[in-house]
């Protein structure tokens, strides 16, 4: 009969998926991790702005200055052993450490290290602007940053700009070394490597890369000669699994070592499982609401200080929020150099009544909120719907893709906006910069902080925060940081909220994974599993 | 008397053009006509999303003048026809340029990301003809009894759940449960770089490559979101199948073939199903084309990296010049399968030939 071949088939086809064996643990020396990674678009760290990107170029190269995973926030020598500063404090001259090689065996040396900084200035990709700001352009860069031999960098700024200031530069991806000799070996019509670098590595870190396919994973293989010893896994695979439901099964049957984006729901549930160790790090990202200034109510400072009194900041940290966020509403984040940890406003609905009706607005207002469709901006934005509303002021939610939505910012065309930010490089000026600094509030204004998406106007402040980072008295310095952060906490139009922590989630086997408060502090090399 | 005949132009043989070429040339026109159409449309969405490209490659925080050197670069200074023309001119040499995101040219993208799908399109299609034909067959020969009303609700099951939802379920129970099939993801990472890529279909390069172990662990990968999916076009091809094979079974040639002693088998099988088999072969073409387009939510909960997952991800990143080598991917496997099936329906039916 005919229908006997087709009978045949099914239970043909039905035994085959039955009988496949069950997955395999991950290999014992591989370190196998689950994370969006689909923000990567280059891993030349000439250009990696991107969080996951970041991650990856800290792990593949030394950089100039740089924080360690054996202390996070201490800012020590990278390929620089020592350093001096001379000439007025505007000529820096560092000496390369000795007997450091690049994965292809080439010495580390200063003339890699000035290539690689005249590299980020002449590409001028996105992050160029972190040394630019230094005053080296494409015509002087040659001749203000130098290899005088070998082993000494100097390089020469063209402003008074104090010393920690312009190290922690140097600590940023942009400080990165590349291998002069092989990124030069694949240069392409005067391209300076950058096709090649997007897709390869050229580094003296921990880790050279082996594959990165976007969207889809990043390998990469242990460099045994590093200067502090070979990592303790030899590979480390790092896939991109969108749905977070799908990294805590692979998680929880031992597919993958380590999840990187659960969600606070699942971590609950995850909590009972003794397979599975929850980490928790703190970060430095803050998420705040921007108030357009050009919005009739919102301009009012009365209405101003009424939403600050409208958020229930400590309702959601201690219930959805809770174990990723921490109240903080300052704009430099808590554990570093100069930062504001008062946390003044919690939410009083009466007194915040009492605000509006002061500003002529008794029965609140309508108004909408710009967020990311995404967790956590969804919860937040519903909890501010809800509070605000007690006062009268009616909120209208308008979720979209992020990037839609910082379009939308930047042609100041929002309401309210809830967003999150994350410095740059671990000086307060990387925030006090975009928070404090709006030197130019016209509509064609050329550079856009986020004073200005939100046009507030700020003359003075600008001249306090210009002041500050060309202080050279470290006290000094943090005082002006603090009064300019408590300026913003009590008026302007920014309420910041929180500052977030990362949940990891690893198999207990897994230790010493380290998440330092940015996201180009993230080390794979002391990990052991 | 000298009688002259003359043919209307293109019917008669020997006429010039030769109706052969006529047809070929129309088929020509319609075809580059709707690629055209798919392109302008495809374009024309992505320019009104209200997503800025170079902010999508920047990010937040580039210099102005970097900012305006990459709109320059991206061309989104000209005037819109202006930026189609250009594509259009590019794509027409074959250069269907680089992704705006990772400066990768897109051919190799979907070199990349095509076989993914391929993949997991044949094999759920494959599932889909093989369970779904017999299945619309039983039902329609045991109409109104049990056999019906069960594939009835199998295939209303199959058009009402969410895939996602199905994706997740089958995950926790077949995978997390059971212990049946392999997680999300093409291969376990201690099989990976074991094989070679060379047609970049995981199952046909380990079994080329005559490994074994990965054949085995790619297949335990593909079973769970190849058969969701496959339940899904199932559903379709078993409802179409039903229907058609109903119209046939009450037709007289039936009953005369009944009347003449044939068994019940060669009846249904034979005679009926072969007449269904023509319409049919559209509908199975347009569902395995319909998989060709990436299954975005499967492969999203499957971590599978097909063309799906890659069109939605560049056009959230107003990346048009992937979305657009996407789609063009995406039309090219559309038209080809309905000129293939075009093809076996004058096969399966002399009438057309």
């Amino acid at each position: 009969m005919v229908t006997r071949p087709l009978r045949l088939l099914m239970v043909g086809l039905l035994l085959a998926s039955l009988a496949v064996p069950v997955a395999a643990d991950t290999p014992k020396d591989t370190l196998v991790m689950a994370k969006f990674i689909d923000d990567i678009i280059s891993l030349d760290p000439a250009e990696v702005f991107e969080l996951s990107g970041g991650e990856m170029i800290a792990n593949l190269y030394d950089r100039i200055m740089m924080y360690e995973p054996e202390d996070t926030t201490r800012l020590v020598g990278g390929v620089a052993e020592s350093w001096s500063v001379t000439g007025n404090g505007r000529t820096f001259t560092l000496k390369i450490r000795k007997g450091l090689r690049f994965h292809s065996g080439n010495p580390v040396t200063a003339r890699d290290a000035a290539y690689s900084l005249q590299r980020v200035i002449r590409l001028d990709k996105t992050p160029a602007f972190i040394v630019s700001q230094l005053g080296w352009t494409k015509d002087n860069v040659g001749d203000l940053v130098r290899a005088v031999d070998a082993a000494t960098l100097q390089l020469t700024i063209t402003k008074d700009f104090a010393p920690t200031f312009v190290l922690n530069c140097l600590s940023a991806g942009v400080g990165s070394v590349v291998d002069m000799k092989e990124v030069q070996q694949h240069e392409r019509d005067g391209d300076l490597g950058y096709t090649w670098l997007k897709t390869n590595s050229a580094g003296s870190g921990p880790f050279r890369l082996r594959q990165w396919k976007a969207n889809d994973s990043v390998v990469m293989e242990a460099f045994p000669d590093y200067r502090h010893g070979a990592p303790k896994v030899k590979r480390v695979v790092v896939r991109h699994i969108a749905e977070p439901s799908a990294q805590r099964l692979q998680l929880e049957k031992g597919d993958i070592d380590m999840a990187r984006n659960i969600t606070p729901d699942q971590l609950a549930a995850l909590k009972n499982n003794p397979d599975v160790v929850i980490g928790t790090y703190p970060k430095a990202d803050l998420y705040y609401l921007g108030l357009n200034q050009k919005h009739e109510h919102l301009k009012k400072p009365k209405v101003r200080a009424a939403i600050r009194w409208l958020v229930d900041y400590h309702g959601m940290a201690d219930t959805f929020l809770r174990g990723q966020f921490k109240v903080h509403q300052a704009f430099w984040p808590s554990g570093f150099f100069a930062a504001l940890t008062e946390t003044p406003f919690k939410l009083d609905v009466a007194r915040a009544k009492q605000l509006l009706a002061e500003a002529g607005v008794p029965n609140g207002f309508p108004v909408k909120l710009d967020h990311a469709n995404g967790t956590p901006f969804m919860d937040i934005a519903q909890s501010i719907q809800s509070t605000m509303g007690q006062a009268g002021i009616k909120v209208e939610l308008v979720p979209a893709d992020s990037k839609q939505v910082i379009t939308k910012y930047r042609a100041r065309n929002h309401d309210i906006v809830l967003l999150y930010w994350s410095p740059d490089y671990m000086d307060p000026h990387s925030n006090a910069d975009t928070f404090a600094r709006n030197p130019d509030n016209s509509d064609d204004a050329k550079i856009k902080p986020l004073a200005w998406r939100n046009a507030w106007d700020i003359p003075g402040l600008t001249k306090k925060a210009d002041a500050a980072v060309l202080e050279r008295d470290a006290e000094k310095r943090k005082q002006m940081y603090l009064e300019l952060q408590r300026t913003i906490q009590q008026d302007s139009p920014f309420v910041i909220m929180f500052q977030s922590t990362e949940q990891a989630t690893t198999r207990k086997y897994v230790k010493n994974f380290v998440s330092g408060p940015t996201f180009d502090t993230v080390f794979y090399r002391l990990v052991t599993k | 008397m000298d009688v002259t005949v003359t043919t209307p132009a293109g019917t008669g043989r020997g006429a010039w053009p030769p109706a052969f070429v006529v047809r070929v040339g129309r088929l020509a026109v319609t075809i580059a006509l709707t690629f055209l159409g798919l392109l302008f449309v495809t374009f024309v969405i992505g320019r009104v999303l209200p997503i800025d490209p170079a902010l999508a490659i920047l990010g937040d925080r580039a210099l102005p003048h970097v900012y305006e050197r990459v709109r320059h670069e991206l061309g989104l200074d000209l005037p819109l026809y202006h930026q189609f023309w250009n594509y259009l001119v590019k794509a027409l040499r074959g250069d269907l340029g680089s992704s705006v995101l990772t400066g990768r040219p897109v051919i190799a993208d979907i070199r990349q990301f095509f076989p993914a799908t391929l993949e997991l399109a044949t094999f759920a299609i494959v599932l889909g003809v093989v369970l779904g034909v017999p299945m619309g067959v039983w039902a329609a020969v045991a109409r109104g009894r049990w056999p019906d009303h069960l594939v009835r609700v199998l295939v209303l099951i199959g058009y009402s759940v969410p895939v996602f939802w199905l994706g997740l379920v089958g995950l926790l129970l077949f995978y997390a449960r059971l212990d049946l099939v392999a997680g999300p993801g093409r291969l376990d990472v201690a099989y990976e770089y074991v094989v070679e890529p060379w047609s970049g279909i995981v199952l046909l390069d380990s079994l080329r490559a005559g490994e074994l172990r990965v054949f085995r662990n790619a297949l335990a990968h593909i079973v769970l979101p190849g058969s969701i999916l496959g339940y899904l076009s199932l559903a379709y091809i078993a409802r179409m199948t039903r229907s058609f094979m109903l119209a046939e079974l009450g037709q007289e040639y039936v009953v005369a073939a009944r009347v003449k002693g044939l068994s019940e088998a060669r009846v249904i099988w034979r005679h009926a199903l072969g007449n269904v088999m023509v319409p049919m072969v559209t509908v199975i073409a347009l569902s395995y084309a319909y998989l060709l387009e990436g299954a975005v939510l499967t492969e999203t909960v499957f971590a599978w990296p097909g063309l799906g997952l890659y069109i939605t991800h560049s056009l959230f990143n107003a990346d048009m010049t992937a979305v657009l080598g996407g789609t063009l991917i995406v039309g090219v496997a559309f038209v080809g399968l309905n000129l293939f099936s075009d093809v076996l329906y004058t096969f399966f039916d002399p009438r057309a030939r």
